[in-house]
């Protein structure tokens, strides 16, 4: 079991490397002079001089992704042309709100996912089957920011119940701040929950189907037994993958729902960034979020064995 | 053996074709008519609501919203289509001839494409629009690559385990050469599964270009986008709620479209290509 | 054992059918009853609707399938009439069920200490430690070597013949009166097959426990049960002694059944004379196993210096069980795979580092026939294309002939007219035909077959037999005849060669093998299979004879 913990870490460390590898180039690739994309129009040439020999623009390019490496693995990010501020502050403040927000959402998600997947495929076929899984099928037809709108329009501006815009962070007023985190996670979990709900199902049928489940029954065990005991387990590793390519997909996709909600998240930093040409800030939010997500694969496949104990026992 | 979903094929096909039908119907015919000129601005019935003159309402510069919309689901449609053209050709080739011929050339595009695809899907359509800059065929481009590292791996996983088949073994024992092997065995039969996957891709392609659209890093104005007509909707959210119902219903419908239909080619091809 | 009249039997039919929920039928008035302490076999090939039975008395039927009408009676107890409760106390507790698949029939999330534990805690009142020690006893009993481990540890840990050992005693735990076994051992090879077996009589013979065993294979009938019913396509053929029915076979169908029973032939076979058309010269082959990044590259041995050379119209079969490397062999004569090391000679040619350019000659009088008919062949191709692939680098032939060729080809297997047909609309049996006749309609010298009949019905298996047999006295090619069916090679077989973990071990005409065995691991091979006992029955009258072993 250490070996495998110890293997997958390992085979994390190549990853790690060439994400950062493609997100240097990414940006080396924007035309013009590096130092002046870096540092904005109005950056004035004393400035632009000593960020040359910093970085060292006049090197070869594998030297200079050495640099710029080292000054990542010291926090050194750059700073934003737009806000001034450094970016690696700017893009851990921003990650706080937006990973409580995707943890939030996924957790209940899965939750409701796992549940209904697990009751469609015990009744399969059946009216109760057909009806969650026409409303898993419109659930991963909506679009995020559409519902959202709706959302927003029913409990914002019809009932009054929610804030319409604002942000108050549980720093500043616990009691308060909840309030505005309702709708973005109810709308990630309408999004979600359908995707998950299909994935948990097609694997728990797949699962009811084999001996060891007729095997369980004919031990004599109840069928709250045989469903809990013996398929959940095995039916929720293929789940558990789909969790992880849900979160990195909202991830990327938060985005919209922080414009929705004009929360001040990380997605929305990075869009705004886009916009402004804000390049330290697109590499900063671009590495954040891609290792986050290196993270995530991670995680997911370290808990995999506990669900499934052929992988990891080698 | 695959999972059926429980509602009939019929049902299914039925809806997911109606849906679609309207749509592509609304995008074709509104590259030669529309009820009104999309763009022609008219200041003095701005904002007014459904029904009436304009069937669907005019949005905030007074312009038919069904005119935009019709318009919006051409560029919806016609942009998503050359996307999946341009991620399933690139994906399938490479993912073909590494899959099959394995060696030094499969562990370099595994390597890269597993890089590529540590970065989330929007996040890698999002650095590549910051690099080439909003427009409508760079567009194309960048969420073309952007679906590219996927259809890799899947195509390559297909290939894989076809490759395994005895029918391809047999081919070699028969004594064809790799290339023959490669495209009168192993590619017949990896169709089915990419075919579903362009399906799906489908979907997505709708989803992100209209969220792009929507953040502003989308086809640029006055185009008509469903996503941009969302985006502009939203500061009078209270007075004109159909400014923000009317897109995002079409882009739900529009997905709903594609996934019936998915759904219902996937449990199609699927006994017919387990043949047992 | 015998039988007493006027005992109550354990289990009683009476009628039995079962059908589709939508009312088609499947299981047609099936009676038969089974005495305490006795072994009865439920014989029949696909279709017969023997497992649907085994599962009807546990009422685990599955979805869309139920029992219609007749009676199921356990100790005199009707069983429909019974609720869910009393159902589930029955359950592993009074009537136990092993299943076919070892590789899902224990939960391979759980260990196995839990689930052997599970049964006992739910139908017996014992502490965690005494259900522990219980398990741990009947581990030893099954000659486990670490019970304790083997309670923590994992199915996957475990080979498929042990798996189902550990599900028999988890079974037996409970002491049932009544255990439905269907297909124990089918996927299972040879050797692991007897294992299983005889820890399964072993046990139920301790408690007294009945057995239902629900089989396709007549060699298991004759070696361990007292009683047979035969089905077929869910109606009994025949019912009675199983020795009777073996050596007096009454019914048309149940003749068949016994006769496709490989025999002896009549007559030896000698190899005959004449050059090498190919020579395997100490070929050596190890897989590279584990290890990333270049670490622990540890080396697993599969061919360990295989010699062997096949004349010109001789059928050597190369017989061991899985692992043994057999397989290998086979792609290797065929440089499906490379070796690592040793030569090949075709015709006296060292072809084994020869680029596939050089081999097109080689390729085309050496065809391959595969074990799965249903991943051999293209789903996507007619079987006219099928077969007329392998025409393809012959330039010599027209278009017209091709067609011909084809066409006279499958009628030589038997298959006249199925030009059109696609390979899922064949049986399993009509697939190898087809598969035959892909390689034979190049009239190659050499033939390698591997396990071509393991996945087929007995009867089938007969049949695709004698077709190989006639095509080669037709044509005269040379076959390698790879399986881990000793039985089946007796047939056809002038020469046979017995791997064992990637070494021949023994080698020698058919008739001296089978009757005078050297080595250690062919005599196990030949003592545990169990259709060559059969086979053996089934020509002598036994009026009299006790069966059990």
């Amino acid at each position: 079991m250490i070996g495998f913990l110890l293997r997958r870490l390992l085979a994390a460390v190549p990853t790690v490397l060439l994400v950062s590898v493609a997100v240097f180039l990414l940006i080396r690739m924007i035309p013009g002079d590096p130092a002046i994309v870096m540092l904005g129009e109005g950056a004035n040439d004393a400035a632009l001089a000593a960020f040359r020999s910093e970085l060292g623009l006049d090197r070869p390019l594998p030297v200079q992704f050495i640099v710029w490496a080292e000054h990542v693995l010291q926090g050194d990010l750059g700073r934003s042309i737009l806000l001034g501020q450094p970016v690696s502050t700017l893009v851990l403040d921003r990650l706080q709100l937006s990973a409580m927000i995707i943890l939030l959402a996924v957790a209940v998600a899965s939750v409701l996912a796992v549940a209904a997947g697990l009751l469609a495929a015990w009744r399969q076929n059946s009216l109760t089957d057909v009806g969650i899984v026409a409303l898993a099928t419109a659930g991963l037809s909506l679009p995020s920011f559409w519902i959202g709108l709706l959302l927003l329009f029913v409990f914002g501006i019809k009932l009054s119940w929610l804030p319409v815009v604002g942000y108050v962070s549980f720093a500043e007023d616990p009691g308060q701040a909840w309030r505005f985190l309702v709708l973005p996670v109810l709308t990630l979990v309408i999004v979600e929950v359908g995707v998950l709900t299909r994935m948990a199902r097609a694997s728990a049928v797949e699962v009811l189907r084999l001996e060891y489940i007729t095997h369980a029954r004919a031990k004599g065990l109840p069928e709250r037994t045989v469903l809990f005991k013996h398929a959940l387990p095995n039916a929720f590793a293929p789940t558990l993958t789909m969790i992880g390519i849900v979160i990195g997909a909202l991830l990327g996709g938060i985005a919209v729902v922080e414009t929705v909600f004009t929360l001040p998240g990380l997605g929305r930093l990075l869009v705004e960034a886009i916009y402004g040409r804000d390049y330290p800030v697109i590499q900063g939010c671009l590495l954040v979020i891609a290792l986050a997500y290196v993270l995530v694969n991670l995680v997911v496949d370290l808990l995999y064995p506990f669900f499934d104990p052929r992988i990891g026992l080698e | 053996m695959r999972i059926r979903a429980p509602l009939s094929l019929s049902l299914r096909s039925l809806i997911g074709g109606f849906l679609g039908t309207v749509v592509l119907v609304a995008a074709i015919l509104s590259t030669v008519w529309t009820p009104a000129n999309p763009n022609r601005l008219n200041v003095t019935q701005r904002l007014s609501p459904p029904g009436g003159e304009y069937l669907l309402g005019t949005d905030e510069f007074g312009r038919d919203i069904l005119s935009r919309i019709m318009t919006g689901a051409w560029t919806s449609l016609s942009l998503a289509f050359l996307i999946v053209c341009v991620a399933i050709v690139a994906g399938s080739t490479i993912g073909l001839m590494s899959g099959f011929f394995r060696g030094w050339i499969d562990r370099v595009v595994m390597m890269l494409n597993d890089a590529l695809l540590a970065f989330p899907g929007i996040l890698l359509a999002l650095g590549l629009v910051s690099v080439i800059g909003p427009q409508r065929y760079g567009i194309v481009v960048a969420l073309g690559i952007a679906f590219t590292p996927t259809t890799i791996r899947v195509v390559r996983g297909t290939v894989l385990s076809l490759r395994q088949r005895e029918y391809v073994e047999a081919s070699r024992a028969l004594g064809n050469g790799p290339f023959y092997t490669l495209f009168r065995h192993v590619l017949p039969n990896a169709l089915a599964p990419i075919a579903v996957l362009a399906t799906s891709m489908f979907g997505w392609a709708i989803l992100l270009e209209s969220a792009l659209s929507f953040l502003g890093l989308g086809v640029p104005p006055p185009a008509a986008t469903w996503g941009n007509m969302l985006s502009a909707a939203r500061p009078y959210l209270a007075s004109a709620p159909w400014l923000s119902i009317i897109p995002g219903a079409c882009i739900a419908m529009s997905l709903l479209a594609v996934n019936l239909l998915g759904d219902a080619l996937r449990d199609r091809l699927d006994p017919r290509m387990q043949g047992a | 054992m015998t039988l007493h009249p006027r005992s109550e039997p354990t289990l009683s039919i009476r009628d039995l059918d079962i059908g589709l929920t939508s009312g088609m039928p499947l299981v047609r008035k099936v009676s038969f009853d089974i005495a305490p302490g006795q072994v009865m076999a439920l014989v029949g090939e696909s279709g017969s609707g023997k497992t649907l039975i085994g599962r009807a008395i546990l009422r685990l039927l599955p979805e869309g399938i139920r029992q219609t009408a007749g009676q199921i009676r356990y100790q005199g107890k009707d069983l429909s009439a019974v609720g869910t409760q009393e159902m589930r106390r029955l359950r592993g507790a009074r009537i136990g069920m092993v299943f076919q698949e070892p590789l899902v029939s224990l939960n391979p999330a759980l260990r196995i200490g839990e689930q052997m534990a599970e049964g006992l805690r739910l139908h017996r009142k014992l502490s965690t430690a005494e259900i522990r020690e219980r398990s741990i006893a009947m581990l030893r009993r099954i000659h486990i070597a670490d019970p304790e481990g083997c309670l923590s540890s994992y199915p996957h840990q475990f080979s498929g013949g042990m798996r189902q050992r550990i599900m028999l005693a988890s079974v037996m735990l409970l002491r049932p009166d009544l255990l439905i076994a269907d297909e124990p051992t089918t996927a299972l090879d040879t050797l692991s097959q007897r294992e299983v077996l005889e820890t399964m009589i072993e046990l139920t013979r301790e408690v007294g426990t009945s057995i239902l065993l629900v089989t396709h294979n007549l060699g298991l009938v004759a070696r361990y049960a007292d009683e047979t019913v035969v089905l077929r396509r869910g109606e009994v053929v025949e019912r009675g002694r199983s020795a009777a029915i073996l050596a007096r076979p009454e019914q048309a169908y149940t003749r068949e059944l016994v006769e496709a029973l490989p025999q002896a032939p009549a007559v030896a076979r000698a190899s005959p004379e004449g050059e090498a058309i190919l020579e395997a010269r100490d070929l050596r082959l190890s897989f590279a196993g584990g290890g990333r990044f270049g670490l622990r590259r540890v080396r697993k041995p599969v061919l360990h210096g295989v010699s062997l050379a096949i004349r010109k119209g001789e059928t050597v079969a190369v017989v061991g069980a899985s692992g043994s490397g057999k397989t290998t062999l086979g792609r290797a004569m065929l440089r499906l795979i490379d070796t690592d090391s040793g030569s090949l000679l075709y015709h006296g040619n060292d072809i084994a580092r020869a680029p596939d350019r050089q081999l097109r000659d080689f390729r085309r009088s050496c065809q391959s026939v595969f074990q799965d008919p249903f991943s051999s062949l293209d789903p996507r191709m007619r079987v006219k294309a099928l077969v007329g692939e392998a025409l393809r680098h012959d330039a010599g032939l027209s278009a017209r002939e091709k067609t011909l060729r084809v066409r006279t080809t499958l009628a030589d297997v038997g298959l006249p007219g199925y030009e059109d047909r696609l390979p899922h609309e064949l049986s399993g049996g009509q697939r190898q035909r087809v598969a035959i006749a892909r390689a034979i309609v190049n009239q190659p010298e050499l033939i390698v077959a591997d396990e071509p009949i393991s996945a087929l019905d007995m009867t089938v298996q007969k049949q695709v037999l004698e077709l190989f047999d006639k095509l080669q006295g037709e044509r005269g090619f040379a076959c390698v005849f790879i399986s881990h069916d000793l039985a089946a090679v007796r047939q056809i077989a002038h020469r046979i060669v017995v791997m064992d973990h990637g070494e021949i071990v023994e080698e020698g005409a058919c008739r001296d093998v089978f009757e005078n065995p050297r080595h250690e691991y062919t005599k196990r091979l030949i003592a545990a299979s169990p259709a060559i006992e059969a086979a053996t029955m089934a020509t002598r009258e036994l009026p009299n004879r006790e069966i059990r072993i």
